[in-house]
């Protein structure tokens, strides 16, 4: 069994810094332009790519995602567009899926691990499943090798913290702060301290998301955390051009700054 | 009986993590509750003086005689303050809210019915209250928008997704993972995470446990079927419960078919859905191949949602209970008898379980007594009632 996001993580710990992580919805603008997209963060510097997949009640969410993920639904971008973009984009960088939980459902939990693994997908980010109702998915993470990647938050109590670790594989993800996606001008205090918490748990890798927006926020959270995950802040260029290849280039840059502030904290933790 | 996580393989919690501790927080809270003798004392006194119950029952033998000469009773919800059940669960739910501490409330509210229960409840415990209203239902209930705010909640237009119930759902999710510290989420119906479905269940169930005495009292035996209608389904769930361990009673739950279930313009989830997961139930959901909700449809707002609450998908499943569609022509037709032969304007969700009650007493005749519940009035759908059935004065022309 070997973890792609796993490896990623403790390779770049050697290094001495925190993976930059990006989210970028399925089928935004459209499904070829979600795969330049993909592209353009890989090549500005991304470290893991997670794949968001449009779902029509995404409750984690705030209004940048849900009007980009809605656009996708309208444009008609189905399930099976997701494993062909992962195919693509696939190689370079871990791919890691991010779904709510009933696409996986209608799709059938195994069948949908082992055609993430077969397109080569390294995992799935389940932002509405609890450990506690993942026993099927558990099982057929494990059959194919992918990793699970389970969220925490600052109001989970130490035992959940620890139920969460044991359920994860690859990284636990943590919800820097109470609330859905969406960039803040400062992300919560509440983090670091999540961060140690889930590492007390007995989670030897976390990574933190919610609210990261700028160069300088990521590198204040790569100062403790092993991988800084930026949505909303990615999304909304793609969202706010004129037209696509403006929306691209301005995706770049925006990545670009934000993976200057990642690489450019040194982990407290090497 | 159950009370959660699961009704079968039904239920649980599939939710975000960021819930949980305010879910566990409110299941002890109600744990605790609904055993102390206290809160049974306070909330049957709040009934008692404020609400109006007992209900009480009322025979309808010129609306029965269209029903095949079966006897056909109503369970009087509808004569509640606020004008539905809904009543019923808000002011336990605001009770319990005292209990754990907090000064928020927040709601979704299709029709506006549990709108303006929990702002009513809201004004009477001088709690903080926000309701979720789909853009297109604020449209569609104007007048149930300014209750609200004369009660003093503000209200919140939901412009996302489908603009409905779904969509307010969603909208109050989102508000409580972020404000889960200050603020309690009241919610309506049966569906949603654990302890949701069995919260508003015990909160409902006093409308069986009123109906099957009061029935009995009547007519010396138990109804041969009890009908209720089903959107969520509180109220059919509030009737049902008392009735589970009367094996002999047929207990009957009406969908919204809207257009007719072979359309695609229906909200008769038990009938043409699956089982999946949506607002934190395993459940049946209209979806589609991909897992996608698919939007409902009804005349009745109060029932134009693409779920249904975990413990009607598990009577369904063991077959304790059966789900019927009703088109929105069946309904406003049961709606337009009970007016005209016994002077009560029912909601159009009631006229769903009204119409099934003329169905099922022609199939089985005179013998035959069914106790429908009458969760609602109809004074909110007087305008929906004058367009379809062209009363209203327009341009000047009757």
């Amino acid at each position: 069994m070997s973890s792609q996001t796993t490896e990623k993580i403790e390779t770049l710990r050697g290094e001495g810094r925190a993976a930059f992580m990006t989210y970028l919805p399925v089928g935004f603008p459209d499904v070829a332009g979600s795969v330049d997209a993909v592209r353009a963060v890989i090549d500005a510097g991304a470290d893991i790519v997670e794949l968001g997949v449009p779902y029509s009640d995404p409750v984690m969410d705030g209004s940048v995602i849900q009007r980009a993920t809605q656009a996708a639904l309208a444009g008609g971008v189905r399930l099976r567009d997701l494993f062909h973009v992962v195919e693509q984009v696939a190689g370079q960088v871990p791919i890691v899926v991010m779904t709510y939980f009933n696409p996986v459902l209608a799709y059938g939990v195994d069948a949908f691990a082992r055609d993430l693994a077969a397109a080569g997908g390294a995992g799935l980010i389940t932002p509405d499943l609890i450990p506690d109702e993942g026993q099927e998915w558990i099982e057929a993470a494990d059959r194919h090798d992918v990793d699970r990647i389970f969220l925490v938050a600052p109001s989970s109590t130490p035992e959940r913290l620890a139920l969460t670790a044991r359920a994860t594989r690859g990284f636990v993800y943590a919800a820097s702060t109470m609330g859905v996606t969406g960039e803040r001008a400062s992300v919560g205090a509440q983090a670091e301290e999540l961060v140690a918490r889930t590492r007390e748990a007995g989670a030897p890798r976390v990574c933190v998301g919610l609210g990261v927006s700028t160069g300088s926020q990521a590198g204040e959270v790569a100062r403790y955390a092993d991988g800084v995950i930026v949505g909303s802040a990615l999304v909304r260029p793609l969202l706010e051009a004129p037209d696509r290849p403006t929306g691209l280039a301005n995706l770049r840059t925006v990545a670009e700054e934000l993976a200057r502030g990642v690489r450019g904290a040194r982990s407290e933790r090497t | 009986m159950s009370s959660g996580p699961y009704f079968g393989s039904f239920g649980g919690r599939w939710v975000p993590e960021a819930l949980i501790e305010a879910l566990d927080e409110l299941e002890a809270a109600w744990e605790k509750a609904k055993t102390d003798p206290e809160f049974a004392t306070e909330l049957e006194r709040l009934h008692r003086t404020y609400t109006g119950r007992p209900s009480i029952i009322t025979e309808v033998p010129r609306f029965a005689a269209h029903a095949g000469g079966a006897r056909v009773i109503l369970k009087r919800e509808d004569l509640n303050h606020t004008g539905s059940h809904k009543i019923n669960n808000v002011l336990g739910q605001a009770l319990l809210t005292r209990r754990i501490g907090k000064k928020r409330v927040i709601a979704e509210t299709g029709a506006g019915q549990h709108g303006v229960a929990t702002a009513t409840a809201a004004a009477l415990f001088d709690l903080e209250c926000t309701i979720y209203m789909g853009a297109e239902d604020t449209r569609r209930q104007a007048l149930n928008v300014a209750r609200m705010r004369l009660l003093g909640a503000e209200v919140v237009p939901v412009t996302t997704g489908s603009q409905t119930l779904k969509d307010a759902i969603n909208e109050a999710l989102r508000d409580w993972v972020t404000n889960v510290d200050t603020t309690n989420y009241v919610f309506g119906t049966v569906a949603g995470p654990h302890p949701f479905p069995a919260l508003v269940r015990d909160l409902q169930r006093i409308i069986g446990v009123e109906a099957r005495e009061q029935v009995l009292e009547l007519t010396g035996a138990l109804p041969t079927a009890v009908l209720a209608c089903v959107g969520g389904g509180s109220n059919a769930i509030g009737i049902f419960h008392a009735f589970l361990d009367d094996a002999d009673v047929r207990l009957v739950g009406l969908e919204a078919a809207g257009d007719g279930v072979d359309s695609d313009r229906h909200a008769a989830t038990l009938t043409k859905g699956r089982p999946g997961v949506l607002h934190g139930a395993r459940t049946f959901v209209l979806q589609d191949e991909d897992g996608q909700t698919v939007e409902s449809h009804s005349v009745s707002a109060g029932l134009d949602y693409p779920g249904v609450g975990p413990e009607h998908s598990y009577l369904a499943e063991i077959g304790r209970a059966e789900y019927r569609p009703v088109t929105d022509e069946a309904a406003m037709e049961a709606f337009r008898l009970l007016c005209r032969t016994e002077g009560i304007i029912p909601a159009i969700e009631s006229s769903h379980a009204l119409a099934g009650a003329l169905e099922l007493g022609r199939e089985l005749g005179p013998d035959a007594t069914l106790l429908v519940n009458l969760s609602g009035r109809g004074d909110k759908d007087v305008e929906t009632a004058g367009r379809w059935f062209g009363l209203l004065d327009e341009e000047g022309e009757r």
